[in-house]
């Protein structure tokens, strides 16, 4: 057992195993004081099983832990004649399974060592990069307390092409340090005659407690099984998880003997495995998956976090956010300029939650006119504008599970334009110069008509702009409205399939369009005024000379 | 951020350092049961006026959450908390007649008691009004929280202000001393916050919530700012630049995630991807 703090659930776990019959061999670290060590000792000197091995040093990473696990496994060959099999535990691991059956097992397999042993190029767990290169180079610094020399001392080994030589026989192995070896494999390691060639390789590979015994055992031993007994999680910076209180009914569905790391503080996990272990017969099945997915989770929700939630820890750099918004949207230019009632008969079309001009420049015109949306977010215009980037996602984040759509047009502020842009949840489909339709519609003083016209045209032009550049990566379509207007139907249909109808036949009810008569005139009225109106295509001023009188655009249906 | 800049900030780390030094005269101590404190217990600080109503609720609360000590300064209270705090076993109090909004709302005379005795102890500066909660707090005491940031070489974390109101009128249901303030007052604003980074701190500046709804709507950049700090590993030469959302020196303030991830538990240092060499 190596102990470095924690004494008093250490010597807990010491009387535990001793009361099973176990020898214990324990290392304190020779940085914990004299003073702790001789209580430690004190407090444990009633057990004759339990002995205290040379103290040694232990760096993170450094050989002072390989060499301390090696002082107490040869005292505790060399004292304990009959023991077959050594376990190699901390003082924060807790024995989840009574200890008997820990017995029975290795006793039922008495030649085979339990180390996870895997080759580097297998491996997909080394937190820092250096898998090979642990092998290749040389590490005598720590890398926990002199970081800048570690990292130059390998930069200059990188530089000139280090190579160092691997001992004869050793393939290096690396896994977890937590093993449980036999007799037969310990001693043959300890005893080697290339012990001393081993011990000056090893010595300045990086963290040895990992591949020391791994390598090594991989040539003594009659049968390895690559995993170790002891459960260890591991969170994304490789620091190993640790469990507590509220992990209790996690832990009883593992199906290892022992786990690590145990908060010392936890005292409901020390009182239910140590005063009441469960027997086998009374134990749940065991499912040691639904650990791994617990972690896995967590692990996830650490790096990649959930997309589209900004957050007082979570604030991600720009083209890092795993994702600007939370779910897909859709946003309309020019659609409710065009056809009347467009809102209403989308929601009806789609189930989608339809809003209007959310940055108009008055107030955000949520759905259904409510003045305040999920998450009392406000319609505000001022606080909206304040900081619009947080209002869409806000929303967004808000409402998910249920799909958003929402219009936007050249009165709107257009700062958001470049979000909604690069979003590649966003839907943006434009009729460009529809904005003209409502100027045509409500007529009154020209003049004034044509300043407004030019102004949107402007306005309009760069939103369309923020949408060709090559950075925008929301799915964007734009149309004319002279070319939506030959063929409305099949752009609307187009949309819609992207969104998801409600029903997946084809459209049935199409959105009635507003009467367009004499809206070529009114362009050329502009054009005559001086102003140049060319987003919305080219309409014939006079009407085609037909049979019928005037022809009315109706809206058409294309019929399956 | 270049030499200039990062030595103006130590000047002003200094300069507030120096007035809390010189405010400390403008505090009384009534009790100073400091000796009690032991190297590794938590903290709390605190500045109080006329909060007797909330008191015994606040203290039994960080009690549970396992705080060993409070040190708390009384702002010329009549309301008898000063004699209140003053009775606590786990209680050191001071007495101030000096302005609240003088002494920068308090925190001249908390940067003086915590360069005092916060050192080597983690912290936490919170108002009578503030309930501290982090992820697993119903199951996990704060030593575990702590524990877990040692363990990290993480030296600060982040919390946000949370602003929380009853159902229906604000003074329907009185609260009586004692009990528990979110029984009455357990709504509030769940997405409506706007979030943006300062450049000189570092820190995130947070804004939203029903304050800024209902006080602030034609003037959002006025709105409070929600971000606070408040649980730090204290050291001598830390100090809070305004109220407990800043810190110097500034690193104490990154306590978010930059590369897509969340970071529940806020390192110190600017977080980096683990990329190794």
């Amino acid at each position: 057992m190596l102990v470095h703090t924690a004494f008093d659930r250490a010597e807990q776990v010491a009387r535990h195993w001793a009361r099973a019959g176990c020898p214990v061999v324990i290392h304190v670290d020779e940085k914990v004081s004299p003073k702790t060590y001789g209580a430690f000792a004190e407090a444990l000197s009633d057990l004759p099983q339990v002995l205290f091995s040379r103290r040694h040093r232990c760096d993170w990473g450094t050989w002072g832990l390989v060499a301390a696990s090696q002082d107490a496994a040869e005292l505790m060959l060399e004292r304990f004649m009959d023991v077959r099999h050594v376990y190699l535990t901390s003082g924060s691991c807790l024995p989840l399974r009574p200890v008997e059956e820990l017995i029975d097992y290795l006793d039922a397999r008495p030649q085979t060592d339990f180390i996870e042993s895997a080759t580097t190029a297998d491996v997909p767990w080394t937190v820092g990069g250096l898998d090979r290169e642990r092998f290749t180079l040389f590490f005598p610094f720590s890398w926990r307390r002199n970081r800048y020399l570690f990292d130059r001392l390998v930069e200059v080994q990188r530089l000139l092409r280090i190579s160092r030589r691997i001992p004869k026989g050793v393939v290096p192995h690396m896994g977890s340090q937590w093993w449980c070896l036999t007799r037969h494999t310990l001693s043959a390691i300890l005893s080697s005659p290339e012990r001393r060639p081993h011990e000056r390789y090893f010595r300045r590979v990086w963290i040895p407690d990992e591949s020391y015994f791994q390598s090594l055992a991989r040539l003594h031993s009659r049968n390895i099984e690559s995993r170790s007994l002891t459960l260890s999680k591991f969170d994304f910076q490789g620091k190993p998880h640790i469990f507590y209180d509220d992990h209790l009914q996690l832990l009883r569905r593992s199906d290892c003997f022992v786990a690590r790391k145990i908060w010392p503080h936890a005292g409901r996990l020390y009182e239910a495995f140590l005063n009441h272990p469960e027997s086998a017969a009374n134990r749940q099945e065991p499912n040691p998956g639904k650990i791994d997915r617990v972690f896995a989770r967590a692990v996830d929700r650490r790096t990649r976090g959930r997309a589209g939630l900004y957050m007082q820890s979570r604030f991600p750099n720009f083209s890092w956010e795993n994702g600007v918004t939370a779910g897909r949207y859709s946003v309309f230019q020019g659609f409710s300029e065009l056809f009347e009632e467009f809102e209403p008969w989308l929601a009806r079309a789609t189930g989608a939650q339809v809003h209007g001009h959310l940055f108009a420049p008055e107030r955000a015109e949520f759905a259904e006119g409510q003045p305040v949306l999920n998450g009392a977010l406000s319609d505000n215009a001022a606080l909206r504008d304040w900081n619009h980037r947080a209002f869409l996602t806000n929303l967004i984040w808000n409402t998910r599970g249920t799909r958003q759509c929402f219009q936007f047009g050249p009165h709107d502020a257009p700062e958001v334009m470049w979000d909604l842009a690069r979003d590649p949840n966003a839907q943006i489909s434009v009729i460009s110069g529809a904005w003209a339709v409502p100027l045509f519609r409500a007529g009154g003083d020209f003049s004034t008509l044509r300043a407004e016209a030019a102004a949107l045209q402007k306005a309009e032009h760069l939103l369309l702009d923020e949408l060709r550049s090559p950075e925008a990566k929301a799915r964007i379509r734009i149309w004319t409205m002279a070319e939506f207007i030959e063929a409305p139907m099949e752009p609307l249909q187009l949309i819609l399939d992207e969104i998801g109808q409600k029903e997946p036949r084809r459209l049935a009810e199409a959105p009635v369009m507003q009467d367009l008569t004499g809206f070529g005139r009114f362009l050329q009225n502009l054009k005559n005024q001086g102003m140049h109106p060319y987003l919305m295509g080219d309409f014939p001023v006079e009407p085609a000379p037909g049979p019928s009188s005037a022809p009315t655009r109706k809206p058409y249906l294309v019929k399956n | 951020m270049g030499a200039w800049q990062s030595y103006r900030l130590r000047l002003q780390r200094k300069r507030w350092l120096v007035r809390a030094l010189r405010k400390r005269r403008e505090l009384r101590c009534v009790a100073d049961r400091t000796d009690r404190i032991r190297p590794s217990d938590l903290i709390v600080f605190c500045t109080a006026r006329n909060e007797g109503v909330r008191l015994p609720w606040f203290l039994k609360y960080y009690r549970d959450m396992g705080v060993n000590h409070f040190v708390m300064v009384d702002n010329d209270s009549t309301d008898g908390s000063l004699d209140y705090l003053a009775r606590q076993e786990d209680v050191s109090v001071w007495h101030t007649r000096g302005s609240y909004k003088r002494s920068r709302f308090g925190m001249d005379w908390i940067n003086w008691l915590l360069r005092k005795y916060g050192d080597g102890h983690w912290v936490l500066v919170v108002d009578p009004d503030e309930l501290f909660l982090y992820p697993f707090c119903d199951t996990r005491p704060l030593r575990a929280l702590t524990d877990w940031l040692d363990a990290s070489s993480i030296k600060s974390f982040s919390a946000m202000l949370l602003d929380m109101y009853p159902k229906g009128r604000l003074d329907a249901q009185p609260y009586t001393a004692g009990q528990d303030p979110l029984e009455i007052a357990s709504w509030f604003d769940a997405g409506n916050y706007s979030v943006k980074r300062n450049k000189r701190f570092g820190n995130l500046w947070i804004q939203g919530g029903p304050r800024a709804r209902m006080f602030f709507p034609d003037q959002p950049e006025r709105a409070p700012a929600l971000n606070k700090v408040p649980l730090v590993k204290w050291d001598r030469r830390y100090t809070y630049v305004s109220s407990t959302h800043m810190l110097l020196p500034r690193g104490l303030n990154l306590v978010y995630d930059e590369w897509g991830g969340r970071e529940g538990l806020g390192p110190a240092a600017a977080h980096q991807v683990p990329r190794h060499v």
